[in-house]
């Protein structure tokens, strides 16, 4: 693992001679899966139809094995890079096996005819793709999940060392999406395939990937395993977010919190408040949440929905501070939420918390979101 | 998978044979009718017999000879040859325009083909009484590419298959009037060959005709049949193609040479003849239930020849003593094909 296998070496990338981006230097192993992510625009495709050369380089080197693509021999590179587009092909009366049989094109000879052993390659790749059963059918009359998996065993026909996949993962419900992520990941493993893809799915990106790179307007923003490189803070700044929010540890989204003064207290914990929450947020009712520990599920989403949370440390104990805390915001609010968590060990402070609320003539409104809403 | 390779390879097999057994009827058939009634076995006796009878050895009636040999022979062989390329020409731009309506004839190939070949003859008019075959072929040939430009510069921005084809039929209508407009300034005796083929017929054929188109038409017959293969990788796109390995540059300017050499002869010994660019590539589709290259070329050239036969067939007989324009023919039947075409697409395939 001395030498990288494929590597971009202070490339630009752009069209008609403008760099978009510049200064790429990326490196991917054999077996590697790299993630470019990004905003829509950032120029993650530019990157990939340079790398694919469809666009040539402004400057800079894409090198595969050490050697320039720029002077590589397409024959030669087509038996070791296989891409998947996002072009929209409709081609006319050529079944899946067809199409996958496309992959062959740097095998056969000048016929394009298909030996026995190509057949075998290609239905092979048809079945890797869960493809194997739709063979016969007209791939103009598939459905987008089924011509994307088609394409992947097209690629995978090609026998290719990189395969390169722009948002292989667009037009995908999120079944197929996993399906193809697992398909890519099994390539990688079993046959030592590099993969370089785009994908704007952050989430997606962190648990597939190797490295990922962020790509943002103003370059290579960040680049690593996805762990280094996605914090909570990183993923809004590469997007811009400035409403709503990206929990890392979850690879959760949440919207942005309601604007105004909160009149409603929630007691939650142990995940029992995140509905509730998520209902005031659709319902564009601001909010208090308490009393959470640090480490409960709930607060991943009450953090980022919540006008304030009383929080108390992480195997921490519950004090008198605290206490008085959410109960200064229940003062504050017209009426107490109880979504249901049991009032026992850790939460026993639930109990007193209702309690204070009733005997200072809140309304007090127990479980569902449906009543709540109310 | 093994079943449905075998019952493919039957349908194609099949397709073959009926489209040679086709051939060859509406040959028999186009020798054996015409305004003179000629007993069939005396056409054969002067077909198989030829020799003999010039030599004197074989009694036969001369003006009977010489409208099998001079008459109707060339004419169907040109009619065979120039449909071939016709359809051939008709499928290479659909293949370049990944559309199945584009043409030479509805992309105004072959009225820019004419107007180059109408402005030639009649500057050329003044110092030579006829124009050499060599030149208005080259003529032709520098017009369908004049015109193919601008079906590139315009279409290659449409994605859209109804613009391509409203650019097209612009394009046609601009020539057309460039082209009259030089016949009405024209002096008569220089412009009667002109007006007699802008209508599109086969009816002055030679087989001095016959030799030189054969011997474009052929050769770049065999150079498509070859670029099976690319033209193949290059139905999935062109990033696809690029990807595993076709030089796509070079591939387009193939593409377009090679269907302007045949739009060109076609319009040079023929005129321009409309739809069966369109009509006969789009029947063998449906004919092989395939898009396949390797089998599209030569069923295309084939069936291109039946078409190109039998059209001009009805277009001297059916009306006899009156003889139609073979252009008249082929627009009836391959325009409706076209409208059918259309209307069937906008349901199934949505931009």
């Amino acid at each position: 693992m001395d030498k990288p296998y494929f590597e971009l070496r202070d490339l630009a990338v752009g069209y008609n001679g403008k760099p978009l981006l510049s200064h790429i230097s990326l490196s991917l192993q054999r077996g590697g899966i790299m993630t470019l992510t990004g905003p829509n625009g950032s120029g993650k495709s530019t990157i990939l139809k340079t790398v694919t050369r469809r666009l040539p380089a402004i400057s800079g080197q894409v090198l595969l094995e050490g050697e320039d693509l720029r002077f590589a021999d397409s024959k030669v590179l087509a038996r070791k890079m296989a891409v998947v587009l996002t072009d929209r092909i409709r081609p006319e009366l050529l079944t899946a096996f067809d199409v996958a049989a496309a992959g062959r094109y740097p095998y056969t000879g000048s016929f394009g005819l298909l030996t026995r052993r190509d057949r075998d390659i290609v239905l092979d790749a048809l079945s890797r793709v869960n493809a194997a059963g739709i063979a016969d059918r007209d791939f103009s009359a598939l459905s987008d999940g089924q011509r994307q998996r088609v394409l992947l065993a097209r690629a995978i026909a090609q026998e290719p060392e990189l395969i390169v996949l722009d948002e292989p993962t667009s037009f995908l419900d999120i079944r197929h999406k996993i399906e193809l992520l697992e398909i890519l990941r099994s390539m990688s493993r079993e046959r030592g395939v590099a993969i370089l893809m785009s994908l704007h799915e952050i989430d997606l990106a962190s648990k597939i990937s190797d490295t990922v790179v962020c790509v943002s307007h103003d370059g290579i923003s960040a680049f690593g395993k996805p762990e280094e490189v996605f914090s909570d803070l990183s993923v809004r700044r590469l997007y811009g977010l400035e409403r709503g929010s990206y929990n890392a540890a979850l690879g959760s989204i949440e919207l942005a919190a309601p604007l105004g003064v909160p009149r409603v207290f929630v007691v939650g914990g142990g995940g029992y408040g995140i509905p509730v929450y998520r209902a005031l947020q659709k319902a564009g009712v601001p909010f208090y949440a308490g009393i959470l520990f640090e480490n409960d599920l709930d607060l991943a989403v009450a953090a980022p929905l919540a006008a304030s949370v009383v929080k108390c440390p992480a195997f921490g104990d519950l004090t008198e501070a605290h206490i008085s805390a959410a109960k200064a915001l229940i003062d504050a609010s017209s009426a107490v939420i109880d979504s249901g968590c049991p009032a026992r060990g850790t939460n026993s402070a639930k109990a007193e918390l209702l309690d204070y609320a009733r005997s200072r003539g809140k309304r007090v409104v127990a479980g569902g979101v449906s009543e709540v809403m109310s | 998978m093994n079943v449905n390779v075998k019952l493919n390879t039957a349908r194609y097999c099949a397709v073959f044979i009926s489209l040679f057994a086709l051939f060859v009827l509406s040959v028999i058939w186009s020798i054996n009718s015409g305004s003179v009634s000629i007993p069939v076995g005396e056409i054969w006796r002067m077909i198989f017999r030829k020799g003999a009878i010039e030599r004197g050895e074989l009694a036969a009636d001369a003006s009977a000879f010489n409208i099998i040999w001079k008459i109707r022979l060339p004419r169907l062989m040109l009619a065979a040859v120039l449909g071939g390329a016709l359809s051939l020409s008709g499928f290479l731009l659909q293949t370049f325009f990944r559309n199945p309506i584009a043409g030479p004839f509805v992309l105004g190939i072959s009225s820019g083909a004419k107007m180059f070949l109408a402005v030639v003859t009649i500057a050329l008019s003044a110092w030579i009484p006829t124009v050499p075959v060599a030149v208005t072929v080259a003529a032709a040939f520098l017009g369908s590419m004049f015109t193919m430009m601008f079906a590139l510069l315009f279409g290659g921005k449409l994605k859209n298959m109804s613009m391509l084809l409203v650019i097209g039929i612009m394009i046609s209508y601009i020539c057309s009037a460039v082209t009259d407009f030089l016949i009405n300034f024209a002096k008569e005796a220089d412009i009667v060959n002109l007006t007699h083929w802008s209508m599109g017929s086969f009816s002055a054929a030679s087989w001095r005709d016959v030799r030189i188109s054969a011997l474009i038409v052929l050769p770049t017959l065999l150079c498509v049949f070859l670029l099976s293969k690319p033209i193949s990788a290059y139905a999935l796109g062109e990033g696809y193609a690029l990807s595993l390995g076709v030089n796509v540059r070079r591939f387009r300017v193939l593409l377009i040479l090679l269907s302007g050499v045949l739009s060109a002869c076609v319009t040079a010994f023929a005129g321009p003849i409309s739809f069966v660019g369109i009509a006969v590539p789009h029947i063998c589709r449906i004919l092989l239930k395939s898009s396949k290259p390797i089998l599209m070329v030569p069923a295309s050239f084939v069936c291109g020849a039946v078409f190109c036969v039998f059209c001009d067939l009805v277009a001297r007989t059916v009306f006899s003593p009156t003889e139609l324009s073979v252009g008249t023919v082929t627009s009836a039947i391959g325009a409706p094909i076209v409208i059918w075409l259309m209307v069937s697409r906008r349901g199934g395939q949505a931009q």
